[in-house]
């Protein structure tokens, strides 16, 4: 194994600089309430129940926590989103990481789940919310089995229940689980599939779910990651998170490089202060595309994000400069494609996925993304239709009109479209197809044409003559 | 196949009286219905509908939306290849390939013996690990095609007791002990702020 991983730790790489969410993955029992213990676990929970819970709140908004769930919204705000007066509120913890590249709330719950719950309990505590499920995307056998562990063994020490830590503050964490499928990643059909409903996404605006959420409450949906950050938040307070990262993106972040790097791996850097070239070129870091090949284009967000390519290596992981640049930091999932990596294949690869996982309640998404895999399919298998790449790009419209969010292409002149993107639909899954065939489009079209056959004459045999 | 049996009634009972809508247990019970007979049969489809006051056709349509649930019987061994792009760039597609020249059959399938399913998979977050696969949803990662060779042969000789048969998922199960419970309440049953909130709104007014 290569220098830096953890071998009870699958992929996590241990470099260098600040740690706040991953900070007992050294530990081979830091999933264990011994552990997380002796190494300050509950000590944010402690802190909080001295405080009154509208300062628990205002630490967290003053810590400019950004969700880390894919939308980066600022947490402590979110949390004032609830309706004053509407009683019970929830908290739904998204745990269903499934967005193609993502990897680092798995590790959170595998290898730190009293971390997660201690900010849950935090979170709770602070806007009176009655009741927490923990959903855990169905796959992770492993995340379950730790949070039931955590779980049970944080009960019987009085740290979850009744009357938590002696005090009057009482809330139950419940374990949920999923059972495949990624649309239920997003917040409302997260919802949706709470109530034992099929996880389709509702229509919002006008209501979100801080307003009308679970079983029509108000509740906070929020990331295993955002939740992770809580007690170290609270145990250090707002000023010493802010103290890391950058102004407008404080504290640490998890990111996932995975592809055509000398050390792919999960690391925790500092939120928007770390550059894309640092990240994938540091010794610190992934030490550069693997040799003998050179970067063609690299996905910075998970599979919804426009790509990147060799020019925007020196942009900071922030997630303004990003958004302007045409695409988004998404998940935290940055995805290294090498010189060897066939655009069309790569493009439909993402685009087969997000056809796959349309929940189908949208005609523009269920059809078009059926489309797009499809005209992408025979390009790649050389059907290609000479109108067929104009014809994606058109079905590709109906789902996300007018410009879509992509990168600059300076040697044709053409200038970024800033994300977010328009959708006709009701989730962003649709618009998410678009991405990866607008940015191999505009940077890579003579590949996707090099594919398509010149019509040749049909040959008629002699005795038709 | 069967209705839940009595040793899995309580045990959905219990997982039931942790939420404040019986609708909620729906996707756990099904799991456990799973768990009980390596699939979702229909009968314990309809014992589900009773143990959570819904129609027959509610579970139905939950169920059928979800990839997990199969209802009809698959292997013991769910062999789940991820190829999406991350393990696509450095292997994925070949190690399914390989998986189905090794278990002879396509994905999709089952081996005629009933031991093996493979499955094409999505993206299972092991994206830096690819090529990776999962095994009754426990994770491989960065398989080479001959540690997939050895971890059948250790599977078909019973040697990977620590893989249990499809349809079990985490083997520790959430326990709430009903004295450190702090209690589930239909929402439509709850008015006003939890206590400690009450408390400290009340404070902050008199001070
Ligand atoms: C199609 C789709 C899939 C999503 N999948 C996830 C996911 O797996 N995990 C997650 O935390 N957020 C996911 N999100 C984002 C959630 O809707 C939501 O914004 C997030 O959980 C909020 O948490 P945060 O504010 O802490 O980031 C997804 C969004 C969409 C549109
Ligand atoms: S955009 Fe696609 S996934 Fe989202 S609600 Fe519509 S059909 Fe479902
Ligand atoms: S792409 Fe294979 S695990 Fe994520």
């Amino acid at each position: 194994m290569a220098e830096g991983y953890i071998t009870h730790a699958p992929g996590y790489v241990l470099n260098d600089g600040p740690k706040i969410v991953t900070s007992r993955f050294v530990h081979d029992d830091s999933f264990t309430l011994t552990r997380s213990r002796a190494t300050g676990g509950y000590q944010g929970l402690e802190a909080c129940l001295a405080k009154s819970p509208a300062e628990v709140h205002d630490e967290v908004r003053e810590a400019v926590l950004l969700g880390r769930g894919g939308a980066g919204f600022p947490a402590g705000t979110k949390w004032g989103f609830c309706p004053e007066g509407v009683w019970p509120r929830y908290l739904v913890v998204n745990g269903d990481e499934s967005e193609p590249g993502t990897y680092k709330d798995r590790l959170l719950m595998e290898l730190d789940p009293h971390q997660l719950i201690e900010g849950c309990l935090i979170a709770c505590y602070a806007l009176g919310l009655s009741q927490c499920f923990l959903y855990v995307r169905g796959e992770m056998a492993l995340a379950q089995e730790r949070i039931a562990t955590a779980l049970n063994d944080a009960y019987d020490a009085g740290l979850v229940g009744k009357n938590i830590l002696g005090t009057d503050f009482s809330v139950d964490v419940v374990l949920h689980w999923g059972a495949g499928a990624y649309i239920v990643g997003e917040e409302t059909a997260l919802i949706e599939s709470l109530e034992g409903n099929r996880g389709m996404p509702r229509l919002k605006p006008p209501f979100f779910p801080a307003a009308i959420g679970l079983y029509g409450k108000p509740t906070i949906v929020n990331n295993v990651e955002t939740l992770s950050n809580v007690p170290w938040i609270i145990s250090n307070g707002a000023e010493a998170y802010k103290r890391h990262g950058s102004e407008s993106s404080p504290g640490t972040r998890m990111f996932a490089v995975s592809g055509h790097v000398k050390r792919p791996g999960v690391y925790e850097v500092e939120h928007g202060v770390t550059t894309f070239r640092d990240l994938i070129y540091g010794d610190n870091h992934c030490q550069g595309i693997r040799d003998g090949h050179q970067l063609k284009m690299f996905i910075p967000g998970g599979g919804s994000a426009p790509w990147f390519f060799e020019e925007h290596l020196d942009l900071p992981l922030e997630a303004r400069p990003v958004g302007a640049a045409g695409s988004m930091l998404g998940s935290g999932a940055i995805v290294i494609m090498d010189d060897s990596t066939d655009a069309v294949q790569a493009c439909l690869r993402v685009v087969r996925f997000f056809a796959r996982e349309s929940c189908g309640k949208c005609t523009p998404c269920r059809e078009g993304t059926t489309w797009e895999e499809q005209i992408l399919r025979r390009i790649y298998d050389g059907h290609g239709r000479p109108g067929d790449i104009d014809m994606l790009l058109d079905v590709a419209d109906n789902i996300s009109p007018g410009p879509y969010p992509v990168a600059a292409d300076e040697s044709q002149g053409l200038e970024a479209v800033p994300f977010p993107p328009k959708q006709t639909t009701i989730c962003p899954l649709g618009p998410s197809s678009v991405a990866p065939i607008v940015s191999a489009i505009r940077r890579f079209r003579p590949e996707f044409e090099a594919r398509i056959p010149v019509r040749t004459t049909i040959p008629v045999s002699a005795g038709q003559r | 196949m069967s209705r839940l049996s009595h040793q899995n009634v309580e045990l959905a009972q219990e997982i039931i009286s942790r939420y404040p809508i019986k609708k909620s247990a729906l996707i756990p019970l099904l799991h456990l219905a799973q768990e009980q007979d390596g699939y979702v049969a229909d009968d314990a489809m309809a014992h589900i509908a009773e143990l959570c006051d819904v129609t027959p056709a509610e579970v139905v349509g939950t169920c059928s939306f979800y990839e997990m649930f199969k209802r009809h019987p698959t292997g013991t061994y769910l062999v789940n290849v991820c190829t999406n792009i991350s393990c696509m760039l450095l292997g994925g597609e070949e190690l399914l390939r390989h998986v189905e020249d090794t278990l002879g059959v396509r994905h999709g399938g089952t081996t005629d013996d009933g031991a093996f399913t493979v499955e094409d998979y999505e993206c299972i977050a092991a994206c830096t690990e690819a090529p990776c696969l999962q095994v009754n949803y426990r994770y491989f990662p960065r398989i080479t095609h001959d540690e997939f060779d050895e971890l059948v042969a250790d599977l078909r000789a019973g040697k990977r007791t620590d893989i249990p048969p499809h349809g079990t998922l985490g083997r520790v199960r959430q326990h709430i002990p009903a004295a450190k419970l702090a209690g589930v309440v239909p929402p439509d049953q709850v008015d006003g702020a939890p206590v400690w909130l009450a408390n400290s709104e009340g404070e902050a007014a008199n001070g």
